[in-house]
């Protein structure tokens, strides 16, 4: 048979209902965890800006460590290591805290640099007309970071889906680990793994063109 | 008693001494036109009084209110005095309507339909009604400049700062913009500009102020001042811009 390796044409056409499933499912985990990781990120981005050394120095933290330490172990640590603790989650569960908890360091780091990024004269037009500190960032300042780091978050969005298949090791049944299973059982690694390959590109190709044509939306409107 | 009254005002950025001791009175209705050189200071005490910079020693009274005690709520005194900067400042993620809306929502708690239609008022007042729908980006820097002057006069404020607010503009956009000024001088509004418009000055100025190296050097009728200046550093200055 023509091709690579022992694909197997019919296989394919047989598992591709399973695979659609489990990139489904890694859609589902990625989707979750990238809202946490917003709320979680845009709560620690402020804190690390904020004049308040206690503030800072937790957040400076928690980024620190999560950006210093592989996911693989952070997913491991919240899965084997929370229970030893007297925490015990489903892996569902202990997998979107896993990836929030990390995708929320690299947000924060996004959200830091889009704040600073907003002129500081806008922060002062909005106090100045008597609105709270809280107002300003609210209704001003976020809002024109926000937008200046689209193509950013959808950048971290496209990663985290990719990093996500390392869910695989707590037993969530994610697009990866459905083509380990099937190697498992059918004994065939090339026509699952290029299945999973294949569906992978199928979700970050198109984010990536929206992200571009988000940059570029972006960079006219700055130039203006 | 006058409206604004400023005693012995003095800000330091740590050992910078920016402004040493200021003195000054504002009545009801009075513009005050500020001059001086690049970094005596004036920019600094506008900010002081609406408290974007903190004084480090002094009183500043608005109203017969001490508005540099501690306890006092700074939003609500921010409301009564308006700034216009030299870099417009307008949000530009919002349109020229929506830059005097949100304000008015937002600290005032006016409805939409009614903040709408105050906005409406005020951009008709600088003549830009029809840009209502204009992002920043898509206005002139003197069409910015009357936005950002009409998001100020919005939430109607007692005083009107004004800091350089036609030096960032092509020079035949400054006149569109100087209009809006005098006319709201006409209107009896309370200002303070600073400016290097003399022309201006002159025109629409009660009493001017020649500022240097973070003090008031003398202050006048603008006929006094630059007719007849008494100091030599005032002279010096004038002679470098007239
Ligand atoms: N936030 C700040 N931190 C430190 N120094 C400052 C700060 N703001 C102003 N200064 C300094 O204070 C001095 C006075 O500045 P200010 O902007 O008030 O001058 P100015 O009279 O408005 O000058 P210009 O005509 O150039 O606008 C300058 O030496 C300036 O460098
Ligand atoms: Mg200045």
């Amino acid at each position: 048979m023509v091709g690579i390796g022992q694909f197997d044409i019919d296989l394919f056409i047989r598992i591709l209902p399973d695979l659609a499933y489990g990139a489904l499912i890694t859609l589902k985990f990625t989707t979750f965890s990238i809202l946490f990781g917003l709320i979680l990120g845009t709560i620690t981005g402020i804190f690390r800006i904020v004049r308040n050394p206690i503030l800072n120095a937790f957040s400076t933290a928690y980024v620190e460590f999560i950006r210093g330490t592989p996911l693989l172990v952070q997913i491991m640590i919240v899965y084997y290591g929370l229970p030893e603790a007297g925490i015990r989650l489903p892996p569902e569960l202990a997998g979107i805290l896993a990836l929030s908890i990390n995708s929320g360091a690299y947000i924060a780091e996004i959200i830091r640099a889009g704040i600073q990024s907003v002129p500081k004269g806008q922060m002062e037009a909005a106090r100045s007309l008597g609105m709270t500190y809280v107002q300003a960032m609210r209704y001003v300042v976020l809002p024109q970071a926000f937008r200046n780091i689209l193509p950013a978050l959808g950048n971290e969005f496209i990663a985290l889906l990719k990093d996500s298949s390392l869910l695989s090791v707590i037993a969530i049944a994610e697009l990866t680990r459905m083509g380990m299973q099937i190697y498992a059982v059918t004994f065939n690694a090339w026509t699952p793994l290029l299945g999973v390959a294949l569906f992978y590109l199928m979700m970050t190709l198109p984010l990536s063109r929206l992200v571009d044509y988000a940059q570029r939306r972006i960079g006219g409107h700055e130039s203006a | 008693m006058s409206l604004l009254e400023i005693i012995d005002l003095h800000k330091k950025f740590g050992k910078l001494h920016v402004l040493k001791g200021i003195n000054m009175n504002v009545e009801k209705g009075e513009v005050v036109v500020i001059i001086g050189p690049s970094g005596s200071g004036k920019s600094t005490l506008l900010r002081c009084i609406n408290r974007l910079e903190e004084p480090t020693q002094g009183k500043i009274i608005l109203d017969g209110i001490d508005i540099t005690d501690p306890k006092i709520n700074i939003n609500k005194i921010r409301q009564r005095i308006g700034i216009v900067f030299q870099q417009f400042n307008l949000f530009s993620h919002l349109t020229a309507l929506e830059n005097i809306t949100l304000p008015l929502r937002v600290v005032k708690k006016i409805p939409k339909d009614e903040a709408e239609k105050i906005a409406l008022k005020f951009l008709r007042k600088v003549g830009l009604e029809d840009k209502a729908d204009h992002y920043p980006h898509q206005l002139s820097g003197g069409q910015q400049q009357r936005v950002a002057i009409a998001r100020a006069l919005a939430m109607n404020p007692e005083v009107m700062l004004f800091d350089e607010v036609t030096s960032a503009l092509d020079p035949e956009l400054v006149k569109e913009v100087l209009d809006v000024m005098k006319q709201l001088a006409r209107d009896g509004m309370t200002m303070i500009v600073v400016t290097h418009e003399m022309g201006f000055a002159r025109e629409v100025g009660d009493r001017v102020i020649f500022m240097d190296n973070g003090k008031i050097v003398e202050e006048g009728t603008p006929e006094e001042i630059f007719t007849n200046p008494k100091h030599e550093r005032t002279r010096k200055f004038l002679s470098m811009i007239l």
